[in-house]
């Protein structure tokens, strides 16, 4: 059964350009309704000691301080984490009070939406915050002893050029986070972005310039004390996102709230989206499961390559096997080999991984573990 | 029935056809005739029925052809058999529309009033008169906004000779004038004219391929009679078989126990492939064979050949019997073992013309299910060697090395167009832009032209139609036939990827063309081919001489980047989406070659 365990605060005060993940401007929403109805959806799992926990958005850190308190205590009831308890966070919304609840009920990582520290590029983004926000919220986090945070951080916006990525390097280094997520942008269909992109009103680098702004985070982070263990995240030793890391080692998670996707014993799954069906289906019914998938083996061995293969430590061989009763030769020899003599592919006795060249080519060669 | 009553019975027997440029609502006058008639309730009716195969509903047009016979009790009280025979309606099958009008007395000739007489119109028209049928003009679309009935019935007697006042005006779509047409076929096309007591003359307009019954032949009977257990024998193969059945389409088959004089119907003798009853040839009786078969027979031979290669090489004996499977059915298909260094193991592929190879295409990939390359289509070249002797290239790739060819002659086509005098310039600028020679020009009247040009059936085949159309916003019309060979200053261009020579991209060329032609391609297939991770050189060259070069810059940063969340399925989608694009590229070393690619030489005149 699962150790992980997915929470989705579908709610934002403001929304970013370029974001289309599930979620909504918190105005005149039920927020309070919501709450009740994630909390019955919690409830419905049995008291147990989990692994990770892992609060998105959405901005959790919308919910006021009540509706907060609320959520915690309930989940502090019921599970024990021993790992990692993590909360995402707007700068702007970090204030010292809802830090301190969050410490107080054992959240003991904080992902930071920080994006970039240009203002003018925080203002295309369409975030909230602004580059003073970013510095308060790290004070507030230093002040409680709440240190162990992460940065989120994108590069290849429209309009950036190599000195905001030095910028973003330069903070990096003063502030010492543990953790680093650097994601390129990518254009989303429905989104802001999406439209004026189509209307030409924005444009960004081509894939080949995105390739070299890549490189060169990867290269500055590293000098800097931060080795990449994922395509596009960075971390100081012992500090790799434990949580993330289930995704990707194809481990069981569950998934709660609106439109979120969990993933049990070869089956994925997700509840409705909208945030009146959710709370609709958990007050009618205790249940806002939407579609449920089961995974052929094929198609879990698959995901476990395409997955595993985005950390740099790469895809375990012996637990493949462990967990497929089949060795990966048996199954994807021909392929390792085939990548392997192109150079994107590189195996030890324990591992097959990416080489540096096959990361940045990762799709294509993640396409040969597909049928 | 006695030959009195075979003879008797002629009398009241009608053959005919409908004749029509395409969209001019042919297919739409058969479905009315056909409810108008006591042969089919309109509730059974699908949209256009004769047209049987998906392939031709989804096209809106007809490839293989139907009869089907009718009862019509006329407005002077007797009642008549009808055969409404079907006609293919494409450039490619004139042989077929030929065969099929042999089986007929008369033609319905139907033009759009609105567009009036096209180019397919005339083709069908001299169809009809080399056959000496009896044509009845019909204006149809009468009701359309843009319709005028009366221009277009002048126009009809002015063009083809058919009285103004005689002219029918229809909307087969609105069943307006339809019974007025059935009066005028009664009247006016001939009933046959053949004699039961003569040996069996029987004519095969249509030969088509049932798995589970043989071949089914559509004949018509000219003279004597047919029956099940008669041992009959093709005339032009020779070949004997035993009937099984005979029988008439109403449009469902019904078994009958005889076809005599003026009958149209099928006929089904455990014959294992359409080349054992080939369209055009005459069927007699074995022990009383006819003295003469019928004329006009003739051997259908490919005009235009291609290379199929299954994109999965593993499955070259699907596509073998893919294409054993269609042959069965279509004896105008010719087909080959090719080997291509790039392209691995497939077929060099024959067809009528480029029609036929997209349809059979097509079913390769949907009935059968193989993903396929196909590459450009060539002509057959006759290349003289300097040693005297001749031989026959239809693969670019095997056209010999220049030194040691005397010359070359290519196939070329008469092209008969007509346009709007408005577009006589741009029609002429592109037949010469195709290394066209100039033959004829006619007015047809004050606004149409008919402009003919003797033209390579290559520059027919690379995108002229395409080209035709939009140069003269869809107005222009197109006939052709073939004429003959004549000698060319020709060369091959040969594609080189990353280094390598691709010979399924090699194509031929007029000289005075190569280079202009090696330059376009070679852009062309720069920007088709994807990226790969390395740079990818691409060079045309005639012989050893590299003519052309650019390069494919090698791909950027691909791989996503946010990978979170926990919606996996998305992501997957995202990579599968992916994946069924490279699954329709071919491998060739290891650059990934999309189809389009090997037929981009098609496509080098535009822009």
């Amino acid at each position: 059964m699962p150790k992980s365990m997915y929470i989705h605060i579908p709610f934002c005060n403001r929304i970013c350009t370029y974001c289309d993940f599930n979620k909504v401007l918190i105005k005149n929403q039920p927020v309070d309704a919501y709450v009740d109805a994630l909390i019955k959806e919690i409830e419905m799992i049995e008291p147990q000691t989990l692994k990770t926990i892992y609060v998105g958005g959405g901005t959790p850190t919308a919910l006021s301080e009540q509706q907060l308190e609320k959520l915690l205590a309930v989940i502090d009831g019921r599970f024990s984490v021993e790992d990692e308890f993590c909360f995402e966070g707007n700068p702007d919304e970090l204030t010292l009070d809802k830090l301190d609840l969050l410490h107080n009920y054992g959240v003991n990582r904080i992902s930071l939406g920080v994006q970039t520290f240009n203002n003018d590029l925080l203002e295309v983004l369409g975030r909230s915050h602004n580059y003073d926000d970013i510095f308060r919220a790290i004070n507030h986090m230093e002040k409680i002893g709440l240190d162990n945070y992460s940065i989120d951080l994108m590069y290849n916006l429209p309009g950036e050029t190599m000195d905001d990525l030095d910028q973003s390097l330069k903070y990096i280094e003063e502030l010492k986070p543990r953790h680093i997520s650097w994601y390129s942008l990518i254009i989303e269909p429905h989104t802001v972005f999406y439209n004026r992109m189509r209307k030409g009103e924005l444009t960004v680098d081509d894939d080949e310039k995105e390739g070299e702004k890549y490189l060169y985070v990867i290269k500055e982070l590293e000098k800097l004390g931060y080795p990449q263990y994922e395509i596009s995240n960075f971390a100081q030793p012992e500090f790799e996102s434990s949580h993330n890391k289930t995704y990707w080692k194809n481990d069981n998670y569950y998934g709660l709230g609106a439109g979120s996707h969990g993933y049990i014993n070869g089956t994925r799954y997700y509840n409705v989206k909208p945030v009146n069906h959710y709370i609709q289906a958990m007050e009618e019914k205790s249940d806002a499961l939407k579609e449920s998938l089961e995974l052929s083996v094929k198609e879990q061995m698959e995901e476990e390559m395409f997955l595993g293969l985005r950390m740099n430590r790469g895809v375990d061989i012996t637990r493949f096997e462990e967990k497929y009763g089949k060795t990966l030769d048996s199954v994807y020899g021909s392929v390792i080999e085939e990548e392997c003599a192109k150079g994107n592919l590189v195996r030890d006795s324990g591992h097959v991984a990416l080489t540096p060249q096959g990361r940045l080519v990762g799709n294509s060669v993640f396409l040969g573990f597909l049928d | 029935m006695n030959d009195f009553e075979r003879i008797e019975r002629q009398e009241n027997i009608r053959n005919f056809s409908i004749i029509a440029h395409i969209d001019h609502g042919k297919s739409t006058l058969a479905d009315r005739i056909l409810e108008n008639t006591s042969s089919v309730a309109s509730r059974e009716m699908k949209e256009q029925l004769l047209d049987s195969m998906e392939l031709e509903r989804e096209r809106g047009i007809t490839i293989k052809l139907n009869a089907v016979q009718l009862k019509y009790t006329a407005k002077d009280g007797e009642d008549y058999i009808f055969h409404l025979i079907d006609t293919p309606g494409h450039v490619d099958f004139t042989y077929e529309v030929s065969r099929s009008l042999a089986a007929c007395e008369g033609a319905v000739l139907v033009v759009d009033a609105a567009q009036g007489i096209e180019a397919q119109t005339m083709a069908n028209v001299y169809l009809a008169l080399d056959n000496d049928l009896e044509l009845l003009s019909v204006i149809n679309k009468v009701d359309l906004p843009a319709a005028e009935p009366d221009r277009v019935a002048q126009e009809v007697e002015d063009v083809i000779g058919l009285p103004k006042e005689d002219a029918i005006k229809a909307s087969a779509k609105a069943n307006v004038g339809i019974e007025e047409i059935l009066e005028s076929v009664v009247e006016n096309v001939p009933a046959p004219a053949g004699d039961p007591a003569q040996p069996l003359k029987a004519l095969i307009f249509d030969s088509a391929y049932d798995p589970y019954r043989g071949v089914i032949s559509s004949i018509r009977i000219i003279d004597g009679t047919v029956k099940p257990g008669d041992k009959i024998k093709m005339m032009a193969t020779g070949k004997e078989f035993e009937v099984a059945e005979v029988g008439i389409n109403t449009p469902k088959p019904m078994a009958a126990k005889e076809l005599t004089i003026g009958d149209v119907g099928y006929l089904m003798a455990s014959i294992k492939t359409v080349s054992d009853s080939k369209v055009g040839d005459t069927i007699t009786h074995a022990d009383r064979p006819a003295e003469k078969p019928l004329e006009g027979y003739k051997k259908m031979n490919p005009m235009v050949f291609c290379g199929m290669f299954p994109i999965d090489s593993g499955r070259y004996n699907d596509l073998r019997e893919a294409l054993e499977k269609l042959e069965l059915s279509d004896s105008s298909i010719e087909y080959e073992p090719e080997t291509s260094q790039a392209l691995g193991f497939g077929f060099r592929t024959g067809f009528l013309g480029m029609l036929h190879m997209e349809i059979i295409q097509e079913r390769i990939e949907r009935e059968f299910g193989i993903e396929l390359i196909a590459t450009a289509p060539s002509v057959i070249y006759d290349v003289h060697i300097t040693d005297g002797s001749k031989i026959v290239v239809d693969n670019p790739s095997e056209m010999p090395d220049p030194q040691k060819i005397s010359h070359v002659e290519e196939p070329y086509v008469q092209a008969t167009i007509m346009v709007p005098n408005d577009y006589v310039g741009p029609v002429m600028e592109l037949c010469q832009k195709k290394r066209g020679n100039f033959v004829n020009m006619d007015y047809l009247d004050d606004i149409r032209v008919n402009i003919i040009y003797d033209i390579p059936l290559s520059e027919i085949v690379f995108d002229f139609f395409d080209q035709l159309k939009s140069q003269t916003k869809g107005y222009a019309s197109f006939e052709y036939d073939f004429i003959g060979y004549k000698e060319s200053n020709l060369v091959k261009m040969d594609i080189l990827l990353n280094n390598e020579k691709v010979d399924a991209l090699s194509f031929i060329v007029h000289r005075d063309f190569a280079y202009e032609r090696g330059k376009v391609i070679v852009e062309k297939l720069k920007n088709l081919i994807p990226r790969q991770q390395f740079e990818v050189p691409v060079q045309a060259a005639i012989g050893q001489k590299i003519i052309s070069r650019s390069n494919i810059k090698s791909m950027g940063k691909n791989v996503l980047s946010k990978c979170y969340g926990g919606d996996i399925s998305r992501k997957r989608k995202l990579l599968e989406k992916q994946k069924e694009g490279k699954k329709k590229m071919k491998a060739v070393g290891n650059v990934e070659i999309p189809q389009e690619a090997f037929l981009a030489v098609l496509k080098m005149d535009e822009d």
